[in-house]
């Protein structure tokens, strides 16, 4: 019975589906820029705003002088600017987690060819899939990947109010000090979860320790969490001042913990300030010690008076702690980027600098108020992120490093999956997608990513291919139902429906996956294996099959 | 990338030339002696073709009751994540200020005393031997896992291989296209062993709970049509792809094409069967308990026999910095049935002489207990198990005192005959057939020792 009713269900979606999407198939596939005949709606941006914005650009420039200097330094050459299509490809990974609709590229395409790459970008920003995908990931650096003790922890709750801060634009200082200072409860104010997210490990209260560690990884790029329980006599710490470091110790630690003491779950009331109350007993230590709040560096812009939690936030977000802003800059580096800009996101050592270009965007960050998307559109202009990771040199690792060659790096689980379901449509799949459409992406791709392998809070760390990864893209439920005909919901019918011949069909094919045209030699090829196929359908199951296994599509480049 | 091996290469299936041979040369002595000596040939269980020169050598020697010096040792590593209590499991202190409420029993060692979390384990010691002076100067989690798989501290200029993935590297020296991988992780969570610097080539193939079949091994089309779009995407897409990119794009960074061909080969094996243990008596699965965990162990025996050089199994849960008892007694539930039950497997069908088993984590756990009624990070002298492979039975290597004085200045102190990783490692090597002082040129261009470490003799067979 209940098979009965899903089958029902699901034909009638898929009608639904196919009605609601017809219209605009019948333009996506055949519209051109010559011909743009059904257009969705344009964003309300001004396309020139940023490219004529004298502090933006003055920031673009000295980011790029400081880069010329590191490669001359280095004696790298840069590769070429790479095309439009593969920036906005980037783009999009970045910040909605799958590849250009063809939807979309037959949008940018009646633009004129300058304004494509801004103009994405902008859509892209004001897209609730921006909201939502980075309220995720921002979840996994702010409270983890575990759902935690539900009672008093609503990870869901927190990320639906992540998504609202992005889609309002909140500024980032803002948001830190939201977090840190959050009063009241946890389905109430879902900031709040910022702190009750670390109430399983310490009898139902807020886990000063925990909350210590989150914030020396999130909010200052610092790991410090071996100096929860012993100095660091292995120098891989160094705290303190500029010209003043020392090695860190655990009272660097647990000073830093003892603000967080001032938090308390008090009954229906929520979180509360209370006075902080926190000791510890040191290694070697016969006795427990009361521990006063206090920075790990900087103590003379911490406020002296205040709330705990006030002090502690207003410090962070001061314009003189520039290892804060660093560590800001590295997190949305490494969203963008896929990998962070040196060996870790959450470790920048004070005499580490990163890269040329993010040294420089944190100084832009501090001075124009942390602005969040200003900074992502500062890195998606820049020379690291619209370079090519093609040239008529030898690119090797030093050039990636650099930012004289675009990174290679490899599609996360989740990205993937939304590769997958992108490049099995025609229709950009979003919150206005049909409901089959989201239903298939939240079932198979949840599905797919658990599969793959989830990193959960270190999914920017850097991996290689597997062949569990491989055997599930090559021979799994979701690449299976993706590339099979379909009429109902699938591109490789919807391509054989509405295109024309088989080169507009081939190339159709390779936009909605790989983001690009076929070369002359692809192109060629597949034509023949059209014309000699049994029939259209398994030839263009074949092609979709082949692009979404190749290494181009697992691959951000 | 230099050779790891100090085997000989296999002689190819043709009596010809040296050179790299099929998997089918490696097929466990115990597999080819399946039906008995004599009956091999004869009961066509293995035609002419798969009975090597190399196979035929092995079942003569067995014949012989000799050991052939060439076989290959393999490793099943027991990852004990999180850092397991020295103090609850392999050097309990009963009695003492820093003992806790854990008991000793007595084992089948004569003179030798487990915790009473592992009494199943303590009935098979005598097959096995223990180190309980292993010291390291790591005590974050990731950092220590990382000293402890591939014997080096972590190095921001270069990336070691853990230790399964040079097994790996020296068994595809020898055997270049396998069906079953070399180097396997089950139940991995964050820390599978890499390749580091020999390349992601010798990463561990990651795989969950045994229970049920390898997925996705089938292809939903047909040999032919599987075989076109694998000849599109070789030569058609791929190609296109590598023009103009980063050199050695595919062997150095993707890896893409050589995993799809290893994917390929293993929808093709028979040795799938291998990592389904769902075949296995319902008394055996009971016998190593019925978790992730010992399924994983037992998969383990099984991929070893199958062919697998190096297989590891990670059971976390370990990490009590509160309620130390209760959860290293809830980790040890898992731990005991698996790890005695494989020991007695391994002995019982011939396998434990060339299967080295070690059980170990990241570090051990503080001989204080915290106000949590936890534990903390100890690195200063915890316990790891070893046996078979090479490694003689029933010795007990170094020693934590009962009463310790706990000097931070001096935390080896309390210590006698420490070891360290790096010695560990050596040992391991060695018993595994591997020059563990041969120098190889890294990406960085400085030559490196694959092990900086000394053999501990006394625990040499």
């Amino acid at each position: 019975m209940r098979s009965l009713f899903h089958s029902i269900g699901k034909y009638l979606l898929a009608a639904t589906l196919l009605v609601s999407t017809l219209g605009f198939l019948l333009w996506g596939l055949s519209s051109t820029p010559e011909n743009p005949q059904l257009r969705p709606p344009v964003s309300d941006v001004s396309l020139g705003r940023w490219n004529t914005n004298e502090s933006f650009q003055s920031t673009l420039a000295k980011a790029h002088q400081a880069l010329a200097v590191s490669l001359e330094d280095e004696g790298l050459s840069a590769a070429p600017r790479a095309d439009w299509l593969t920036i906005c490809r980037r783009q999009s990974l970045a910040l909605v987690g799958c590849g250009v609709s063809l939807e979309e590229i037959r949008w940018l395409q009646t633009l004129p060819e300058p304004q494509r790459t801004t103009a994405h970008l902008e859509r892209l920003l004001d897209d609730s899939r921006f909201h939502d995908y980075w309220a995720e990931r921002w979840s996994r650096f702010l409270v983890g990947n575990d759902e935690g003790q539900f009672v008093l922890f609503r990870r869901r709750r927190f990320r639906v109010w992540l998504a609202e801060q992005f889609a309002a634009d909140v500024r980032y200082d803002q948001l830190v000090r939201e977090l840190i200072t959050a009063n009241g409860l946890w389905s109430d104010r879902p900031q709040v979860n910022f702190l009750t997210a670390t109430v399983d490990s310490n009898d139902g209260q807020p886990d000063p320790v925990r909350l210590a560690a989150r914030t020396s990884r999130v909010f200052l790029g610092l790991r410090i969490d071996c100096l929860q329980c012993h100095d660091d006599f292995l120098g891989n710490v160094s705290l303190g001042d500029p010209g003043n470091l020392e090695g860190g110790t655990q009272q660097h630690f647990h000073k830093l913990a003892a603000f967080y003491t001032a938090a308390e779950v008090n009954g229906l009331q929520g979180i509360r300030d209370r006075e902080a109350d926190y000791e510890y007993k040191y290694l070697g230590d016969d006795e427990a010690t009361p521990v006063q709040p206090g920075v790990p560096f900087g103590q003379a812009y911490l406020p002296a008076e205040g709330e705990q939690r006030e002090r502690l936030a207003a410090w962070i977000t001061s314009p003189k702690n520039r290892q804060a802003a660093r560590s800001a800059v590295s997190h949305v580096w490494a969203l963008m980027f896929g990998q962070p800009d040196g060996e870790s996101i959450d470790n920048l050592p004070f005499e580490l600098p990163m890269g040329p270009v993010a040294e420089t965007f944190v100084d832009d960050f501090i001075d124009h108020g942390y602005d969040l998307r200003r900074l992502i559109r500062l890195i998606a202009a820049s020379q690291p992120f619209t370079v090519d990771s093609r040239a008529d040199f030898e690119i090797t690792r030093r050039h990636e490093m650099a930012g004289a060659a675009f990174p290679l790096v490899r599609l996360r689980g989740e990205q993937v999956a939304g590769c997958v379901l992108q490049a099995s449509r025609i229709k950009t799949v979003d919150r206005d997608s049909s409901l089959i459409s989201q239903l298939i992406q939240l079932a198979a791709g949840g599905e797919f990513v658990t599969r793959f392998g989830d990193r959960g809070e270190n999914e920017l760390e850097s991996d290689s291919v597997t062949i569990t990864q491989r055997l599930l893209l090559m021979n799994g439920d979701l690449s299976k139902e993706s590339v099979k005909p379909n009429p109902l919901a699938n591109a490789t019918s919807h391509l054989i429906m509405f295109s024309g011949d088989h080169a507009d069909v081939i190339e159709a094919a390779y936009l909605c996956t790989l983001n690009r045209y076929p070369s002359e030699n692809e192109m060629g090829h597949f034509v023949t294996r059209f014309d000699e196929a049994k029939s259209r359908e398994e030839a263009i199951s074949d092609l979709f099959w082949v692009l979404l296994n190749c290494s181009e599509f697992s691959w951000n480049h | 990338m230099e050779s790891l091996t100090q085997r000989p290469r296999m002689i190819s299936s043709n009596d010809s030339a040296p050179g790299l041979c099929s998997e089918d040369a490696h097929l466990h002595r115990r597999t080819l002696l399946g039906a008995g000596v004599g009956g091999v040939a004869a009961r066509g269980l293995i035609g002419s073709a798969m009975m090597s020169q190399i196979a035929r050598r092995l079942v003569a020697e067995e014949a012989a009751g000799k050991t052939d010096p060439a076989k290959p040792k393999n490793i099943i590593m027991l990852w004990l994540e999180g850092g397991p209590s020295q103090l609850e499991t392999f050097d309990p202190h009963p009695g003492k200020r820093i003992g806790g409420s854990t008991q000793a029993i007595p084992t089948s060692l004569r003179g030798v005393q487990l915790a009473d979390t592992l009494p199943q384990t303590a009935e098979q010691m005598h097959l096995a031997s223990l180190v309980r002076s292993v010291t390291s100067k790591e005590g974050d989690h990731a950092r220590a896992i990382y000293n402890v798989k591939t014997g080096w501290r972590l190095d921001p200029t270069l990336r070691h291989p853990a230790l399964g993935s040079i097994i790996s590297k020296q068994e595809m020296d020898v055997v270049a296209e396998r069906e079953i991988p070399p180097y396997i992780s089950i139940l991995p969570g964050l820390h599978a062993g890499k390749g580091g610097y020999l390349g992601a080539t010798y990463d561990a193939f990651r795989m969950g709970d045994p229970k049920d079949p390898v997925p996705d091994v089938r292809s939903p089309v047909g040999d032919e049509r599987l075989q076109r779009r694998l000849d599109d995407l070789y030569n058609i897409v791929e190609p296109q792809f590598r023009s103009r990119r980063l050199q050695s794009l595919d062997s150095d960074r993707t890896l893409h094409l050589e995993t799809t061909r290893s994917a390929r080969r293993m929808m093709n094996s028979k040795r799938l069967s291998a990592f389904d243990v769902s075949d296995e008596p319902k008394s055996e699965l009971a016998a190593f308990g019925d978790t992730p965990f010992g399924r994983g162990v037992l998969a383990a025996s099984r991929l070893v026999d199958a062919g697998a050089r190096c297989v590891e199994v990670t059971l976390g849960g370990w990490d009590s910095h509160v309620t130390n008892d209760t959860l290293q007694r809830s980790a040890c539930e898992s731990l005991d049935p698996a790890l005695a039950s494989l020991l007695r497997r391994l002995k019982e069908r011939d396998m434990l002489d060339n299967t080295l088993v070690v059980c170990g984590g990241e570090f051990g756990r503080t001989p204080q207990i915290n106000a949590a009624e936890g534990r903390d990070h100890w690195p200063h002298g915890f316990s790891v198990l070893m046996a078979g492979g090479g490694i003689a039975a029933g010795r007990v290597i170094g020693e934590t005192a009962a009463d310790p004085k706990l000097d931070p200045a001096k935390p080896l102190s309390d210590v006698s005959d420490p070891v360290r990783i790096e010695d560990l490692h050596a040992t391991i090597l060695r018993v595994l057939g591997v020059d563990y002082a041969e120098e190889l040129m890294t990406p960085i261009g400085r030559p490196l020792r694959i092990s900086e470490g000394e053999v501990i003799d006394k625990l040499l067979a």
